[in-house]
């Protein structure tokens, strides 16, 4: 401990959950002498929520975090049990891996991935408050027994444990995650420096006993064979690979919620915080959707040699002997021992509008806040916001500028500038809606769109670096071959391939945009095509597939950029711009959006008002007029 | 924070009674001020001196009312003030008001923009707003009013809706597939787009009848030299918005008078002699009297009745077209006349036989071209632009090949309806989701 305290740290994370970890990691391999403070090191990449990875939007953002040389990808990949690509029969664009995990597994892979780290250190610790300079910025952080560590940056990641308060019917606790202690003192910290605070829910299902399953007769689902990893470095999964089960709540369960919905304390008025609209407990399912017979509930395995099971569908604060009786109504669970009673959890997290888009907040300089603090729910949200974190604290504490992706770059860029320029009402998850060039932020694109950027921003080893640098070799020459490989209508006719016959040559590029004309009968006219790898062959054909609809999105994505370009002064005084409403002037004043497309995209700010702002900056004097 | 604004809102020169409206966070201070009293109980008129700023003097006595912000027109603070209409009054009463500090006179359209930054109409309603102010006319009124009280608002949030919805159960489907999304739902939003799609271009295959409206519907008076079109256009108008001589050809170029023909705005063109025209300025007369014949709403075809020949012309017989054959005192010598889809009429318009009748033709048809029904119709080309690229999008989403550029198209439609009604939020799209789907594990 006192070597520990004697050293001075570039970056100091606090919390080991997704968001901490890929703090630590990308703050390490940025090349920051790094230190993660948890309160245990054996819950280390705890999956505190249900036992999977991925699944839409959520995947694509793993992909990033991989592409940016994060842990999530390979750490499912060392630790899936089951991998499913969903929505193969749409489009490449909406295809997201998913993936069960084996919940030690996970822990381990984490752990070993942090290990491997060589500018990080762990640390098993209660933080209970931060040093603060002077002039307001972070210096470092006081543990519970006293010691200080001082750092040049402090990433906080502390997910639900400020003030954490789990319900189970009328009985409350407080906790973090079942069975650990909240965070109290650091609660009182933001508090006292400001922040503004607000309170969520979320809640999990009861953990049943799998042995006690009668499996007989219900749903099996399997995993893709074979499986498609996550990340680009893995080359195949070697974990074995389970089915899921898939059961359904019945009638006489939902009469049973009815009767007993005032011993739910969301219904009570217990609880007074807001829960996901898309993560809802069973009462709000029965009560929403009243019209409904059945509601589907999926039995995810927790690994493979344990034998808790995740039903997922069926989350609850109803009192433990209800969640039981609710057990009996269910097909194949009648019997099932109830490890641990389902819960809702209340906690604190601070207004993400209080954040810059580097992710450091406004009100202490070289403090930054990643994950479940910001009010986001789910690993991967968490983990995406951890990297950035960790890679920009890192950076500050060299003296180096903010590395920051926008809504054209990334998933990633989407969810940080929703989160401080909307802030959250309710548990903040990404859903691929949110994001409005959709078909570009694809899965199977993030290496293309964000490696070269995270070589630069410092946070991609010598492996991925040179991965990265065969790829785009071969991706580049192939796509100059097949543009230049040419054959006129009649020599396609040949071959079989017919086109309309205006003597004009098509390239093999155009060739491969028309859905109708598969591969195959394209080697026949060049053979030299074979040489070609899956994997460039398939970008070659998806930018072709959607080429007329990137077309038009690539003149969105420039005027938005331009948008994005025009930078508001930090000390801009919304006030003096004439033509604003004091209402748009409060949302302006709180939010202080760093661009103009960022102040576009708060809501209430009118396009009118965007005019007067642009109008004010350009002119860089307080007169405005029509 | 804004200025408290104020300006004179009803006309400037003498009248009864001149209204001066104050609008802003400083409103009711001005009126404390002027009243020396408290604010009144708010929306009752009471009776009040206004006082000078600084002096013993009273200014006028009048009416004050008092509206607190969010419910008033602009959603600010407003106050009026009902005072007599002398010059003199007025500008004692606007001069007291601005040495009152934070106050400056208002732009012109200020109050209104004010409550579209309030968002106390959308812009629909505020064009609507702007257009009832320049109603000259009543079909024009009548129209200004339905738009400024958010009847067309209504149709375009009506479809706003309804594409949000048919988008939301796409971006579900593509974004929960593990979940219970009924399997035909693409199938239920195609045919919604359909829908959706077909009423839209109903809306906008309107025959631009609400723009005639609002613009004024342009008639054209067409024929060959010297039969009266000219006489025709002076004795609609009442005056001599054209010269009349009798040497054929007097018109060189388009003479055009706005008039209000039965409540309708309308503007009429009076165009030169369409003949074998002598010489290059003639020529350049002819050639835009035909242009201006084609373009036109309706036509007035006016012939000379008393002589049997005359060169034909083919837009004699467009669509939309009343003949006129005039010199009816001088006897009917034609035979064979191009005969207007809309009638024909024997006039002498030096003696007035049969204007009547004619006049209440012409009013009939006036009447058809701009009647709009009971339905809102669209009163802007940027409404018909952004109607007819929305449509465009939603015809494209029904071709698209896969969910998500069906969405992409459906996100463009939202988008062109967003140019006529405001943007549209992801959060509001989110909610429909959520609202009529359980999802969620």
């Amino acid at each position: 401990m006192v070597g520990l305290s004697n050293k001075l740290w570039d970056v100091v994370v606090i919390g080991g959950g997704h968001a901490g970890c890929e703090a630590a990691a990308a703050a390490a391999r940025v090349g920051a002498a790094t230190l993660l403070v948890t309160h245990n090191l054996e819950t280390i990449g705890e999956m505190s929520c249900n036992p999977a990875i991925g699944g839409l939007a959520k995947g694509h953002l793993v992909r990033e975090i991989d592409a940016l040389d994060g842990l999530m990808g390979r750490v499912i990949d060392a630790s899936g049990i089951q991998f499913r690509m969903l929505n193969r029969s749409k489009g490449p664009a909406v295809r997201g891996p998913r993936a069960q995990a084996d919940r030690k597994l996970y822990r381990e892979a984490m752990k070993g991935a942090l290990k491997e780290e060589s500018n990080l250190t762990l640390l098993a610790g209660e933080v209970d408050d931060l040093i603060l300079e002077r002039d307001g910025s972070v210096q470092g952080v006081v543990l519970a027994d006293g010691t200080q560590l001082i750092a040049g940056c402090v990433v906080l990641t502390t997910g639900t444990f400020l003030r954490g308060l789990i319900h189970i019917g009328d009985d409350k606790t407080p906790a973090g995650r079942f069975g650990e202690d909240p965070a109290y003192g650091l609660s009182k910290t933001l508090e006292r420096a400001g922040f503004m605070l607000g309170r969520l829910k979320t809640g999990t299902p009861p953990r049943l006993d799998g042995r006690t399953i009668d499996w007989c007769g219900l749903e099996v689902q399997h995993g893709d064979t074979p499986p498609v990893p996550f990340s680009c470095l893995t080359d195949s999964i070697r974990t074995p690979q389970i089915p899921c089960h898939i059961t359904h709540t019945s009638v006489v369960g939902h009469e049973l919620i009815r009767r007993n919905l005032v011993r739910s304390p969301m219904y009570s008025g217990q609880i007074e915080s807001a829960g996901p609209r898309y993560c809802p407990s069973i009462e709000d399912k029965v009560v929403r959707f009243a019209e409904r017979k059945s509601h589907q509930i999926f039995l995810e395995p927790e690994g493979l040699d344990v034998d808790t099971v995740y039903p997922n569908g069926i989350s609850t604060s109803l009192p433990a002997g209800i969640q039981r009786a609710l057990l009996d109504t269910i097909p194949g669970l009648e019997d099932a021992i109830m490890v641990r009673p389902g819960y809702a959890i209340e906690y604190d997290h601070v207004d993400p509008r209080e954040l810059r888009s580097s992710l450091e907040t406004k009100r202490i300089p070289g403090l930054y806040l990643a994950g479940q603090i910001n009010g986001t729910t789910g690993y991967e949200e968490a983990a995406a916001q951890g990297l950035m974190a960790g890679i920009n604290a890192a950076r500050a504490a060299s003296g180096k500028s903010a590395v920051v992706f926008d809504r054209a770059d990334a998933y990633i860029g989407v969810l940080i500038d929703d989160l401080i320029t909307k802030g959250t009402s309710e548990p903040y998850r990404m859903f691929t809606s949110r994001a409005e060039y959709r078909l570009s932020l694809r899965a199977d694109n993030a290496d293309r769109r964000l490696t070269q950027k995270g070589i630069e921003a410092g946070c991609v080893g010598p492996e991925r670096a040179r991965y990265w640098a065969a790829k785009k070799a071969e991706l580049d020459d192939a796509r100059k071959i097949v543009a230049d490989l040419k054959a006129s209508p009649n020599e396609l006719a040949k071959h079989g391939i017919s086109v309309s016959r205006n003597g004009v040559s098509r390239s093999a590029l155009d060739l491969m945009a028309m859905s109708s004309i598969p591969f195959s009968s394209l080697l026949r006219v060049w053979p030299a095509l074979s040489g070609m790898s899956e994997v460039v062959r398939e970008q070659l054909e998806i930018d072709s597939l959607y080429a007329g609809y990137l077309n038009r999105q690539d003149a969105d994505i420039l005027a938005f950029k331009n948008d994005e370009g025009l930078m508001l002064p930090a000390a801009i005084d919304f006030a003096a711009i004439g033509g604003l409403s004091a209402e748009v002037c409060e949302k302006l004043k709180r939010v202080q959006p760093e661009t103009l497309g960022a102040a576009s995209r708060i809501s209430g700010v009118t396009p009118a008002a965007i005019v007067a702002i642009m109008r004010y900056v350009k002119r860089g004097s307080a007169e405005f007029g029509d | 924070m804004l200025d408290t604004i104020y300006a004179l809102s009803t006309a400037n020169g003498r009248a009864g009674i001149a209204v001066i409206r104050i609008s802003g966070a400083g409103a009711g201070n001005v009126l404390r001020v002027l009243t020396r009293g408290d604010l009144p109980s708010p929306r009752r008129a009471i009776v009040t001196t206004f006082w000078a700023v600084g002096s013993e003097e009273a200014l006028d006595r009048g009416l004050a009312l008092w509206f607190p912000g969010r419910g008033s027109f602009t959603g600010e603070d407003v106050v009026e003030l009902h005072i007599h209409g002398g010059t003199a009054v007025v500008a004692a009463v606007l001069e007291a008001i601005a040495t009152i500090p934070a106050t400056r006179m208002a732009e012109p359209g200020e109050f209104t923009r004010r409550a579209f930054l309030n968002d106390k109409m959308d812009l629909t309603g505020a064009e609507g707003l702007a257009d009832l102010i320049a109603a000259e006319t009543e079909g024009q009124r009548r129209q200004a009013l339905r738009q400024a009280s958010g009847e067309l608002g209504a149709v375009y949030e009506s479809w706003r809706l309804r594409l949000m919805q048919a988008l939301a159960h796409v971006e579900a489907a593509i974004d929960f597939p593990d979940e219970e999304i009924p399997d035909d739902i693409l199938k239920i939003v195609r045919k919604d787009i359909l829908g959706l799609k077909t009423e839209i271009a109903q809306h906008i295959d309107d025959n631009r009848k609400g723009e005639r409206l609002r613009v004024g519907l342009n008639i054209a008076i067409v024929g060959p030299p010297n039969a009266g079109k000219s006489s025709l256009l002076n004795f609609l108008a009442g005056r001599e918005a054209a010269i009349v001589s009798k040497t054929a050809g007097t018109t060189r170029d388009v003479i055009e008078v706005r008039m209000d023909l039965s409540g309708i705005a309308a503007i009429v063109s009076d165009t030169a002699g369409i003949r074998l025209a002598k010489g290059a300025v003639e020529a350049e007369g002819v050639r835009r009297a035909r242009q201006r014949a084609r373009d036109a709403d309706l036509r007035v075809v006016v012939l000379d009745g008393s002589i049997d020949r005359f060169e034909r012309d083919s837009v004699y017989l467009a669509p939309n077209t009343i003949t006129v054959l005039n010199k009816s005192d001088k006897g009917s010598h034609c035979a064979e006349i191009p005969r207007g889809d809309l009638g024909v009429h024997r006039i002498s318009l030096i003696r007035g036989d049969g204007v009547q009748e004619f006049l209440s033709s012409l009013s009939r048809a006036v009447q058809a071209l701009c009647d709009v029904g009971s339905a809102p119709v669209i009163t802007r080309a940027r409404h018909r632009e952004a109607a007819a690229d929305c449509c465009d999008s939603l015809r494209r989403s029904l071709d698209a090949a896969l969910p998500e550029l069906m969405a992409e198209d459906l996100r463009l439609g939202m988008r062109s309806l967003g140019r006529i009604t405001g943007r549209f939020d992801v959060e509001d799209l989110l909610d429909i989701v959520f609202r009529d789907f359980c999802l969620g594990k």
